[in-house]
């Protein structure tokens, strides 16, 4: 089912175009599992589409397919770059690294973090890395880095405070917090740096009132910074909070069930 | 910046190398190539025999390939074919513009000699030739890799595993290489120790936007380590890509089973 | 006192007569110099080789001699090959021309050959020497002949001769530098004070044989021809004269020579390089080791008188 909604002038930052996606499980002796049967999407500058529908249908899937995490087997996945739209499904991987640097967050339901790193670096580095010119070498000097990593470092304090995760963490490497802290810090990646297309995968899943509110500014604020964002909400309340729009997956062709599209205003 | 417009820094073409004397007509790589790019890391993983050790040789100049050629991109931006080039020009890229950390300290260290000799020699060998600034470099470099600098005159045989190998890699990152190869540079150690040192590896190679690769068979280590990754399997490359792709998204049979081989803690 | 020998040409001024009686030929049934010709012609070609490559060591097939390894057959080969009829012969064992090796080593040309020996620096055209340089600043159109034990610098650092043949040949002399780091490290200074390495002409490195390194600055351009023969190891080298050789040092811990602070007791020439002798009612006597410069000062003392 084609999005057609939301007819803004310039052209939209993320264009879906026809992707399928589907798993060959050669370890059960290549059976094959459809998951993404022709989806088509479009999200604006400022806009939050949200995925909807029950589990098992692919949102989480398409979500990692927009992130490069997942490959897909047919379609394009057209982001609109300053230098020209690029597709993700056919870029490289250095093509790929580069975007997620600077232009595409990502924030999943599940902290993957190094091993050591206290949780105010896990995030500082993601600033660190966005400023690191490609062809700078050893940032020049310990020095430097010291005074870079001092006010990224200041950045992200911020931000955790207004998360309200406790200054006694921030030290800590991340590995042994609660689902909660864990989730913030998570989020804290995702949005310390302003981004062009802000990929979010139940954001507030551990969350408690407080929190879940915090975070619906933080992409209130993603948006007015004119980012796309494109989320999978299960708290009815966060999404008829930020959704600009709503849109379910097109299920597998042979199934009888039409895909309903509801729509809510910003 | 768009990396695919940036020129590659190593590339090889269609590697197979064969051990003398292997009388089955079994390469131990089998028409591998790949290329590399300034800055970033590629992980090639594999289980035992697979040929990853003996890919990273080829890479290195160490054994020279039956078919195919590696070449890489000097600092002059010249490309110079790495088996081609006469053992004099090889070995003094070996100790300029490249890097290789062994799995075994001791294999890529001056056992008898002090980590502080151990660092400044590649310096030394560049034309360093005052004793306080040789002193002074070896000592920055230890703070560097989190060792500590008093211990400048000791020798690497005083030294546990994880700091002997961090030792190594002091004394490969010294004159800024451009390009190191590591052979599974922290099997062996102590889970923390190795926890440790990836973590610097990380940071080091980052900061100082070292292109690398690093041979594993460990493949949390590649998803740590590496933007891109590759699977052996025989000697032959059966998957390559980005690496949280090829690790959550399989797509070759070899890559799903060993994925999901994985005993998570 | 010298057992040299009345040689068939008018000898030179200085030459001493022995009266001991001696033959006036070389020894019955040897070639001249021992070497038969075409061992000769192998050293020589060797010798060629060494002097077109200055330091770098050439391989020769080392002759059984009449002593044993470790006594000096490298020297001797050399000598032998070299050595002609208007040469006239010095042999000096750290630096003194009577010890029991030097006497055995004169003798033995003197035996073989018809040439005229003489412990004057000046007026020897070829000097074999074990672990010393005269004192006399040498000049051109001498040769100066070295035994050397151990002709590989690099041995105590690299046991491998293989491996040392690849370092030499691509120039990595990293282990050079790694060593004298770690007697600067290890002790404030470098700890070698003799056979302290070398490179010559800017390339290769090579041990200046057990020489002390007081005598190197010596080599340095030296107007002689040097040549250096280790028999055991089977190896020829080459310094051609006003060649470069510097020592290997540190910017900020240059190789200096060291005085010894003391007089010879017989000269008193402070300038020289002594030796310490033990004398058996427990005192120390500082004699310089060079004995024909000893003895040359006090003549000079002398006449000046």
């Amino acid at each position: 089912m084609t999005d057609t909604s939301n007819a803004s002038e310039a052209q939209p930052t993320l264009r879906v175009r026809g992707v399928h996606k589907h798993f060959t499980l050669h370890l059960r002796g290549g059976q094959a599992l459809p998951v993404l049967h022709g989806v088509d999407l479009d999200a604006a500058a400022g806009e939050c589409v949200a995925l909807v529908g029950a589990s098992g249908q692919g949102k989480s899937t398409l979500i990692k397919c927009l992130h490069g995490n997942y490959g897909v087997n047919r379609g394009e996945i057209l982001l609109r770059t300053a230098e020209g739209e690029v597709d993700l499904a056919q870029a490289a991987p250095q093509q790929v690294i580069e975007l997620r640097r600077r232009r595409i967050a990502y924030v999943s339901q599940f902290l993957r973090a190094v091993p050591r790193v206290p949780a105010i670096d896990v995030v500082a580095e993601r600033l660190l890395q966005a400023g690191l010119d490609a062809d700078m070498a050893d940032l020049a000097g310990n020095e430097a880095w010291q005074t870079a990593q001092e006010a990224a470092r200041a950045q992200v304090a911020a931000l955790f405070t207004r998360l309200n995760l406790p200054p006694a963490l921030w030290q800590l490497p991340p590995a042994t917090f609660s689902g909660g802290e864990q989730q913030r810090v998570n989020i804290a990646r995702g949005f310390i740096l302003p981004s062009a297309l802000l990929l979010l995968d139940e954001p507030t899943a551990s969350l408690d009132a407080a929190n879940r509110r915090v975070v619906v500014q933080l992409i209130h604020e993603a948006k007015a910074r004119g980012a796309a964002v494109i989320g999978i909400f299960h708290d009815e309340e966060v999404r008829d909070a930020v959704a600009t729009r709503c849109v379910h997956l097109p299920s597998a062709p042979d199934t009888a069930v039409a895909p309903v599209e509801l729509e809510t205003t910003p | 910046m768009n990396g695919t417009t940036r020129a590659p820094l190593l590339q090889a073409e269609a590697l197979s190398f064969r051990f003398p004397g292997e009388t089955q007509g079994r390469d131990a790589v089998r028409h591998a190539s790949l290329d590399l790019y300034p800055g970033e890391v590629l992980a090639v993983v594999g289980e035992s025999g697979s040929g990853k050790t003996t890919l990273l040789n080829c890479l290195a100049g160490r054994l020279a390939p039956r078919e195919g050629s590696v070449r890489y991109r000097c600092a002059s931006d010249e490309w110079v074919d790495v088996h081609a080039m006469p053992e004099r020009q090889r070995r003094l890229l070996a100790r300029t513009e490249w890097g290789f950390v062994e799995q075994h300290a001791a294999a890529g260290l001056r056992m008898g000699v002090s980590a502080g000799a151990n660092i400044g020699e590649r310096l030394m060998g560049l034309g360093e030739r005052h004793y306080g600034r040789l002193r002074d470099s070896a000592a920055d470099w230890m703070s560097r890799v989190e060792l500590d600098a008093a211990r400048i005159d000791e020798s690497p045989r005083h030294y546990s595993g994880g700091m002997r190998q961090r030792l190594q890699i002091a004394r490969n990152l010294v004159t800024r290489p451009r390009l190191v190869l590591m052979d599974e540079p922290t099997t062996g150690l102590d889970v923390s120790v190795q926890a440790k040192l990836l973590d610097l590896i990380r940071l080091l190679v980052a900061r100082m936007h070292v292109a690398a690769v690093v041979v594993t068979h460990d493949l949390g280590v590649a998803r740590l380590l590496a933007h891109r990754t590759l699977v052996m399997q025989g000697g032959r490359i059966v998957e390559h890509g980005l690496t949280d792709r090829v690790l959550d998204d399989p797509q070759h049979p070899y890559t799903q089973l060993l994925v999901s081989s994985v005993v998570a803690p | 006192m010298d057992p040299t020998r009345a040689p068939h040409t008018a000898p030179p001024p200085h030459a001493d007569r022995s009266a001991a009686a001696q033959a006036d030929a070389p020894a019955e049934g040897y070639n001249y110099a021992y070497l038969d010709e075409r061992t000769k012609r192998m050293l020589r070609r060797a010798l060629l080789k060494a002097v077109a490559i200055p330091g770098h060591q050439v391989p020769f097939g080392s002759r059984e001699m009449p002593l044993a390894y470790g006594w000096g057959t490298g020297g001797i080969q050399v000598t032998a090959a070299v050595i002609g009829r208007g040469d006239v012969l010095k042999v000096i064992d750290q630096g003194s021309d009577d010890t029991t090796n030097a006497v055995n080593i004169r003798e033995f040309f003197a035996r073989t050959t018809d040439v005229a020996t003489t412990t004057r620096t000046t007026d020897a055209t070829l000097i074999q020497t074990r672990h010393r340089i005269p004192e006399t600043p040498l000049r051109e159109g001498q040769i100066m002949v070295y035994q050397v034990p151990q002709p590989e610098p690099l041995y105590k650092l690299e046991p491998r001769r293989a491996e040392t043949l690849a370092l030499h040949a691509v120039e990595d002399y990293g282990l050079m530098n790694v060593k004298l780091y770690e007697d600067i490290a290890q002790w404030g200074h470098v700890e070698t004070t003799s056979d302290y390495p070398v490179r010559v002409n800017g390339r290769y490195i090579a041990s200046p044989s057990p020489i002390p390194a007081f005598d190197n600055p010596k080599m340095d351009h030296m107007p002689a021809l040097q040549l250096f023969g280790a028999g055991r190891e089977k190896r020829i080298y080459a310094i051609p004269p006003y060649t470069s050789v510097q020592s290997r040092d540190f910017e900020d811990h240059p190789c200096t020579v060291q005085t010894q602070g003391h007089a010879c007791a017989l000269c008193g020439c402070t300038t020289s390089y002594l030796d310490e002798i033990a004398n058996d009612d427990g005192s120390t006597l500082w004699t310089c080791s060079d004995t024909d410069w000893c003895e040359q000062q006090q003549l000079a003392q002398g006449d000046a008188r």
